[in-house]
């Protein structure tokens, strides 16, 4: 039995993210085309079966779901429409919402700027990292 | 033939080359582009979560204004393309999506993805016609041998993004050889170059930037083209030991026109 919370976090996850799990069928595939592997604790594959299994608390105390670029090489290449991008970003977006969670602060900016940062970059990662 | 354009933030700052260019060579062509109206930025990711609207709003007001002036709504920076073709489609296709951005920001009548969204390239390919293209180059760029980098955001996923073939493009080579060059193919020009995690993790984006150069000029590359200024940034300032000039596609195409000077 999950506890209460977590189903309650899995719930949420299924439903902003709009993914069915058990389409998966755990081919592997996302995680061999992702070039976030190294970098990622877990991996899309991992998204996707730690979702299904309900051990979300494990994938919010991690800072996989930091680690990848938005890509959609998983979900492109996935034989099986799963999109584990999709959950990734929940799971960052869980992360996120929470008040006072920020990864990047607006304060944490400025020390980044290069000459030739683009606008575009600032955006993303705010919108990445920040809610 | 009028279009109404759409540049986005970073092409009025850090990329106004990528603008200037296009517009300089659209005119030449007689494709007619037409800024709209205080335009907002498209936020630069697309919004995947369901319950996300805040965050597709300015995409739709862009979305919205084109609609009125005539429907077709070009873009140019790869990441705008992403977030406005996707959301449209998301006022398309997704009922929850669309009545809360509608009930939000109450237009006249309520959108529902009726604009056609083109990226710069399509606009060529499909409304130009690359022949027509080819016909209207003064300066062939013979002999330049070019590395079409794609990226993620334009190709995938191409369910919905319909540009090409996401794992064998094409529509950046047969561009560069209606401009008389040479496109070199590599196997990791599909590949992501790190995007805004240059932020995060350098090294990270490094490490992805170092197997895009490498696999470009194992090919035979002598520059690489891009339509996205995060991509640029990356290739150009995060490489380590193999570096190669790497331009806006604008830039050649201006050239080849015969209007850089001007531009
Ligand atoms: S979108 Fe993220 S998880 Fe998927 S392949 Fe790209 S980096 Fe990996
Ligand atoms: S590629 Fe799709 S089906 Fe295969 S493991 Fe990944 S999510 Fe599951």
């Amino acid at each position: 039995m999950l506890h209460e919370n977590e189903r309650d976090l899995r719930e949420t996850i299924l439903r902003i993210s709009a993914v069915d799990v058990r389409k998966c069928m755990k081919c592997g595939k996302c995680s061999g085309s992702c070039p976030a592997y190294e970098q990622m604790e877990y991996h899309p594959h991992q998204f996707v079966a730690m979702v299904d299994n309900g051990d979300i608390q494990a994938l919010l105390d991690s800072d996989a779901s930091f680690k990848c670029l938005t890509c959609y090489a998983c979900t492109e290449r996935c034989p099986r429409d799963v999109r584990p991008a999709r959950l990734v970003e929940a799971v960052r977006l869980l992360k996120i919402r929470k008040q006072g969670q920020n990864h990047l602060k607006p304060d944490a900016i400025p020390a980044k700027l290069e000459a030739e940062l683009p606008q575009q970059a600032i955006v993303a990662a705010l919108r990445k990292y920040s809610k | 033939m009028n279009y109404s354009y759409y540049p986005g933030c970073t092409l009025k700052t850090k990329a106004k080359e990528l603008d200037r260019y296009a517009r300089s060579s659209a005119e030449k062509l007689g494709l007619h582009l037409e800024e709209l109206e205080d335009w907002q930025c498209c936020g630069a990711v697309y919004p995947q979560a369901e319950d996300e609207i805040a965050t597709k709003l300015s995409a739709v007001r862009a979305l919205a204004q084109a609609k009125e002036k005539g429907g077709k709504l070009v873009t140019l920076c790869s990441a705008c393309h992403h977030v406005i073709k996707r959301v449209n489609l998301d006022m398309q296709n997704n009922e929850y999506i669309r009545t809360r951005v509608n009930n939000y920001i109450a237009p006249d009548a309520p959108y529902a993805g009726e604009t056609q969204v083109l990226h710069y390239l399509e606009l060529l390919r499909d409304e130009l016609g690359f022949e027509q293209l080819k016909k209207s180059v003064v300066n062939p760029l013979k002999g330049r041998k070019i590395a079409a980098y794609y990226g993620c955001m334009l190709l995938r996923p191409a369910e919905e993004m319909g540009m090409d073939d996401p794992e064998n493009p094409k529509i950046l080579e047969d561009f560069l050889r209606a401009l008389g060059a040479e496109p070199v193919l590599y196997p990791y020009r599909n590949e992501c170059c790190g995007g805004y995690i240059a932020l995060e993790d350098k090294g990270q984006a490094r490490q992805n930037v170092d197997k895009i150069l490498h696999s470009a000029s194992l090919a035979g590359a002598e520059a690489v083209i891009t339509a996205c200024p995060l991509c640029l940034y990356n290739l150009a300032q995060n490489a380590g030991k193999e570096r190669l000039p790497v331009l806006y596609f604008t830039e050649l195409l201006a050239e080849a026109l015969g209007v850089k000077e001007e531009a």
